[in-house]
């Protein structure tokens, strides 16, 4: 039978703000533990909630970066269930009426095509603690720095039908928060994690499957592969007469597989009810006109831009808009050095795209500034340097830092343009190789390429091909 | 001394008729002479109130003192006193020690009040009749085989024993008014928001309300001017100015329009109680007011309508006492399972599980919609009911309580029975309202309180009607024979 | 009576309290009279009535994102029944 697979994802976004959803303790990943954790984050009795403005105004933008609908009115609810890294015994969150629903987010397909998919949902939280199974004479130890700090969780449709559709929305959203600058997305430490719910069907069929909720899935590599062991183990139980249990599965890396959770094994029933510690959070049109102005051009609309301002082909402007970050980087560039935007994003997509990736570096770590590599681009453009040599000066840049024009000057890369120079080098040439010579003249063109190599051998590749070419030939050709 | 009022006893310290020290000894003496028998303390820190008094003193040499300064008074177990043990009645929190202030004892501290103790109450505030404590009942200084009322029932009992001349306390359901009406002595609700709950523990947070015991309206005014206001730390507090209660106390009671529900003279009322009020209605009518018949049609369906409410809120607001972080926790924990389970079923009374189990059932899948939205749909019926009432009366009026105290034991066998004794009160919580119980006289020797409930923010209304009618009659100054 | 013993077992696992046998009986026959204390509000109407959440018809009020709470780690972990290393200690839980 052919399958289909559906998916959806819930992520989880850490907000950015600089103190909890619901007190005023500190957020700072890697702090000593239970440090951050003030009495409200440790649910002592007495204590309650105050909102934080700006975990509001974060959803407010991220609901409108994704044209969904600003609630006028949302309400927050206690999900009530006891987990040790749970202090209060209830998670405060939003349940019926969440702060942003009905949106979407368009995806690139690997052949090329479109897909829009659609976000139901998101909503404000509060993190959990973390428990730490390190030995501690065979206790658990609770560390609650984490707890109350704010998420957006962001519900997706079960609009994707495959795990490479996954990633892609997925990444498509990593880089819209931090557009966005509302989620740092550091997936190691947990900023932005993500669950997906996962089912097949036969292929066809209206009626979705059975699904499994598959945990802890904190890189764009292991929900891909999670993704895909969970899609083969469904295929494989109902092809082998089984079905699906609905549960809560746990990514393993390691092994590289899903296994049920066992703390989750119990069905819970949450007893959702309104926090009637907070009142209604009523957000009014002003407040919304506020947010609006404090939205950055989006990443589609900054790679549609690519295209017109720069004449870049779509697959650059799409490259180079992944991340805020790799289009600032690319826009200072071609600032300070206007005259080949062409050429400044090969080699931002080549060479500098290689070295990062090489020694493990994000572009706001690069060893090379726009500034100096648009000393070089002008060089290249200019014909001063050739693009061959050229990667002579990136390496020094990189390795030795510097300026263009001084390494071109060290090294003694400038090309040799003088027309007269040339000339004379050519008839050199062809005095000193007579039968190599007397071998074109009869015919044997591919000879051609032999006289290039002589020119460049003595000029150290510094001859400006071009004017080499051309001169060249028209000597050969002469008699 | 201790019979005093507290504008009496400010005035006898501004004058320099005693210090601060002296006073707040009196009533230590009190204690440690009358507390045996009435059990109304579970803290009592001579040392730290000695300190806060000569500090008191030491202000008012400096010229920088309140109305209130040096004047004594007891927080219920409820509120959070930095570094001084807060039980809330329990055993889960027999040795908890908070590290902050709530922010009413913050107030009183930066007013000069003198902290006696903490008073015993029901275990979490659950009950009306202070039988559920963990430290043993309170007994009501009126006749101590009878009970104080609760759940404040250790503030109201030392208030009414002159034990202290103030005392806090929380209210949601009644917990402060029906404790004043069965000891004898003045205490206001507050309308839901006027005062903070941070540093509260929380019962039902949409119903809890703070609010203040004393002699009479003036004390009840003074304390509670400086007690009230805003506090950015509760997102139910409102932003909205306090008056000064006790600059309106004189105002005139011509014209008042005093409604009288119905529905407050039904069947459940003990005939001699339904009389005392006729005649305190009388009284109020001599200081000029009109008197209107008025219905609350949905007044009976306050009962279950709280009663589901209140212990669904209470189910989740009791989660966090899991033996993790603080309190009680069980010897030898197989599993954590276990540690939960134990330790929570060791650290909570039975009325207190009770009500957690009924919480929980009703906010389960599957009796949501029938049970809590319902209720909360009463609740609105309920409310509508006043908000009509309030377009054509000012006040309403009637009995706090349908009985006098009754006897220790009385009722613990029957929790639904206790339930119906709230029938008054609740109501006023379920929507918010401000409600003060005064004294209005005595049947067989045990006093009978008097209900005032007004429209939201009418605090000082309630309390000028109230100290109109303490003028001319002198329920409030009697004391219980045996603590003169 | 309105409660099963089983319902009310499955309620105080719920609530994460221990009932032994003999207590769950007696528990079964008192919450069954509340039980039926509570379902009086079945016989008001109420339709066309909006739920009542809060006392006070107001917003949600909102703080200033900054950091006003100190480390108050000592004074919490010496109110933990166990605690080591900054850690509140609980028996080893397992995912």
């Amino acid at each position: 039978m052919e399958w289909e697979v559906v998916i959806g994802l819930e992520i989880h976004a850490q907000l950015a703000t600089t103190s909890k959803i619901f007190s005023g303790a500190a957020i700072r990943y890697g702090a000593a533990p239970n440090t951050q954790a003030c009495a409200i984050d440790l649910g002592y009795p007495g204590t309650l909630p105050v909102l934080n403005e700006a975990a509001v105004r974060m959803a407010v933008k991220f609901g409108l970066a994704v044209d969904a609908q600003i609630a006028p009115r949302s309400v927050f609810a206690r999900k009530n269930y006891f987990y040790p890294d749970l202090p209060k015994g209830y998670q405060i969150s939003q349940f019926e009426l969440p702060v942003v629903s009905g949106g979407h987010l368009d995806i690139d397909l690997e052949d090329g095509g479109h897909k829009r998919v659609g976000i139901t949902r998101a909503h404000l939280e509060e993190d959990a603690g973390k428990s730490l199974h390190e030995d501690f004479h065979g206790l658990t130890g609770i560390d609650l720095n984490r707890a109350g700090t704010p998420l957006l969780e962001i519900v997706s449709e079960p609009d994707m039908r495959s795990a490479k559709e996954a990633v892609a929305y997925m990444k498509k959203l990593h880089a819209l928060v931090r557009y966005l600058e509302i989620c740092d997305g550091n997936m190691q430490e947990g900023s932005f994690r993500c669950d997906a719910n996962v089912s097949v069907r036969p292929r066809g069929a209206t009626r979705l499957g059975t699904r499994c909720e598959i945990k802890n899935l904190n890189s764009f590599r292991f929900v891909e592969r999670a993704i895909n062991f969970e899609v083969e183990r469904q295929i494989d139980v109902l092809e082998s007469g089984g079905q699906i249990v609905q549960e809560t599965r746990l990514y393993d890396s390691v092994k590289d597989e899903t296994r049920t959770m066992r703390s989750k094994e119990e069905a819970n029933d949450y007893r959702y009810f309104p926090d009637p510690d907070l009142l209604p959070l009523m957000i009014e049109p002003a407040f919304i006109s506020t947010v609006r102005a404090t939205l950055p051009e989006l990443p589609d609309a900054r790679r549609a831009r690519f295209v017109s301002q720069y004449g870049l082909p779509d697959y650059d402007a799409a490259v180079l808009t992944t991340t805020r970050e790799l289009a600032d980087y690319y826009e200072q560039l071609v600032t300070q050095a206007p005259a080949d935007a062409k050429l400044a994003a090969n080699w931002v997509m080549g060479e500098l795209a290689a070295r990062l990736n090489e020694e493990n570096l994000d572009i706001t770590e690069s060893r090379v500034s726009t500034a100096q590599l648009a000393g070089m681009l002008v060089r290249i453009s200019d014909q001063t340097i050739s693009g061959k040599l050229a990667k002579q000066v990136f390496e020094v840049l990189w390795t030795e830092g510097g300026e263009a024009d001084a390494i071109i000057d060290r090294l003694g890369l400038r090309q040799i343009t003088d027309t007269g120079a040339i000339e004379a080098m050519i008839d050199q040439i062809l005095a000193d190789n007579p039968a190599q010579l007397a071998q074109y003249r009869s015919g044997k063109d591919k000879l051609f390429g032999f006289f290039v190599g002589q020119a460049m051998k003595l000029t150290a590749g510094k001859a400006n091909p071009a004017q080499l070419n051309e001169l060249l030939r028209r000597k050969l050709d002469a008699e | 001394m201790h019979s005093l009022s507290v504008a009496e006893m400010a005035s006898a310290l501004t004058e320099g008729q005693c210090t601060s020290e002296e006073l707040a000894q009196v009533f230590l003496d009190r204690i440690a002479r009358f507390d045996t028998q009435l059990n109304s303390l579970i803290t009592v820190d001579p040392e730290r109130a000695l300190a806060q008094a000569r500090a008191a003193d030491a202000r008012r040499r400096q010229g920088g003192c309140g109305p209130l300064t040096g004047i004594p008074i007891i927080h219920k177990d409820i509120f959070l006193t930095q570094d001084q043990r807060t039980t809330c009645g329990s055993r889960m929190l027999e040795r908890f020690v908070p590290h902050f202030d709530a922010t009413i004892v913050a107030r009183c501290a930066a007013a000069g009040l003198v902290t006696l103790g903490k008073s015993n109450m029901d275990e979490f505030a659950m009950g009306s009749s202070n039988e559920t404590s963990y430290f043993g009942p309170v007994r009501n200084p009126w006749d101590t085989a009878r009970v104080p009322g609760g759940s404040s029932g250790g503030s109201a009992a030392a208030v009414a024993a002159r034990l202290a001349p103030l005392a806090t306390g929380s209210d949601t359901g009644g917990s402060i008014r029906q404790p004043a009406a069965l000891c004898g002595i003045t205490g206001l609700k507050p309308t839901y928001g006027r005062v903070s709950r941070w540093g509260m523990i929380a019962f039902a947070s949409s119903l809890d309300q703070a609010g203040v015991f004393g002699r009479d309206a003036r004390d009840c005014a003074l304390l509670l001017e400086l007690m009230a206001g805003f506090d950015p730390r509760d997102s139910t507090s409102v932003d909205r100015p306090v008056p000064a209660y006790s600059a309106s106390l004189e105002q005139s009671l011509a014209g008042l329009r005093v409604g009288v529900p119905a529905e407050f003279f039904g069947a459940g009322l003990e005939p001699a109680v339904g009389a005392a009020v006729e005649t305190a209605l009388a009284a109020l009518k001599d200081l000029g007011a009109t008197v209107h018949p008025v219905h609350l049609p949905n007044l009976g369906l306050s009962v279950p309508t709280y009663y589901t409410l209140a212990p669904a809120e209470a189910s989740s607001n009791l989660s966090r006492f899991d033996g993790v972080r603080y309190g009680h926790r069980c010897e030898q924990p197989a599993n954590l399972e276990d540690l939960y389970k134990r330790s929570r079923a060791e650290g909570f009374g039975t009325e207190v599980k009770r009500r957690i189990m009924i919480g929980t059932y009703v906010l389960s899948a599957g009796y949501y919609d029938a049970y809590y939205l319902k209720a909360q749909r009463c609740r609105r019926l309920i409310t509508e009911d006043f908000r009509r009432a309030f377009e054509t009366v000012d006040v309403l009026v009637g009995p706090t309580a349908p009985e006098v105290a009754f006897r220790l034991g009385e009722k613990t066998d029957d929790p639904v029975k206790m339930y119906l004794s709230d029938i008054n009160t609740i109501a006023v919580n379920l929507a918010g309202l401000p409600g003060l119980s005064l004294p209005a006289g005595f049947v067989d020797g045990l006093p009978v309180g008097m209900q005032l409930i007004g429209p939201h923010f009418s605090e000082g209304r309630l309390l000028n009607v109230a100290h109109q009618f303490q003028r001319e009659t002198d329920w409030h100054r009697q004391l219980p024979p045996a603590f003169a | 009576m309105s409660f099963t013993i089983e319902t009310v077992r499955g309620i105080a696992h719920l609530a994460r309290l221990a009932v032994d046998e003999p207590e769950l009986e007696a528990y079964t026959q008192v919450l069954s009279r509340s039980l039926d204390l509570l379902a009086q509000i079945n016989a008001a109407d109420t339709t066309g009535i909006t739920e009542m959440a809060h006392p006070l018809d107001v917003a949600q009020r909102l703080r200033p994102d900054a950091v006003t709470e100190p480390d108050v780690r000592e004074a919490c972990l010496a109110q933990a029944p166990a605690a080591d290393a900054g850690l509140f200690l609980v028996p080893k839980v397992i995912e």
